[in-house]
């Protein structure tokens, strides 16, 4: 019984500590992230929401990722 | 080169780096990761022309790897900036992964032993002097300086 939770704990311990490794952009796949198809969202709706920005708040952009540079700093 | 990229396309990245590598055996390498959305690599390759031209006959070789996911955005590249180097296509970014790569560009500075002796992340124009002189420290078969 005993050896049945120890061998639960480390399976599940050892599950969390791995469990994000793979995730994340890795700096070779920016590319993909700067795709058009890859913005949160697209469209009218974004064009209202940044006249509203840029009127009210007098800040606009930022709201997509660039591309390129060399993505180490 | 051009005439080697349907050859390359069949076998894996990591092989076709390792028959580059086999064939520059003994030989200074410059291993560089490029793509072609990458800026600073766009810079880098006249200067690894330059450099390829000028060092080639005394055992030095750059061997370049794309990292493109779309092998026509890698041609499109290569026709705006010919190379006289070979280059490997990793799309799936094995060798990235394996050579863990934190920035593009990257590259690597192998000696005649094969040992990787510097890593160098992204390519800046004011350190081009700095990666001559690495280059040529080594096809002198010198120990690079530990301060840099």
């Amino acid at each position: 019984m005993k050896n049945k939770v120890k061998l639960t704990l480390l399976l599940t311990t050892s599950l969390v500590a791995s469990g994000c490794t793979s995730l994340g952009v890795q700096p070779w796949e920016r590319d993909l992230l700067a795709k058009k198809e890859m913005a949160l969202s697209n469209g009218i709706d974004d064009s209202l929401d940044d006249h509203i920005y840029f009127s009210k708040e007098a800040s606009s952009g930022g709201r997509s990722f660039g591309g390129g540079g060399c993505g180490c700093n | 080169m051009s005439l080697d990229i349907s050859a390359q396309q069949q076998l894996s990245s990591e092989k076709s780096l390792e028959t580059e590598l086999a064939k520059h055996k003994g030989k200074v390498i410059y291993l560089d990761f490029w793509a072609s959305w990458c800026g600073p690599c766009r810079k880098s390759f006249p200067w690894m022309n330059q450099v390829q031209n000028k060092y080639a006959e005394q055992g030095f070789t750059v061997i370049s790897i794309n990292l493109d996911t779309e092998f026509e955005l890698a041609q499109k590249f290569l026709k705006q900036n010919p190379v006289n180097f070979p280059v490997v296509y990793d799309p799936e970014g094995l060798l990235a992964k394996k050579y863990e790569i934190l920035g593009m560009p990257s590259s690597f500075l192998i000696g005649k032993d094969g040992q990787v002796k510097r890593a160098h992340v992204g390519f800046f124009t004011k350190n081009q002097p700095t990666y001559e002189h690495e280059i040529k420290t080594l096809i002198e078969n010198k120990a690079l300086s530990t301060v840099h």
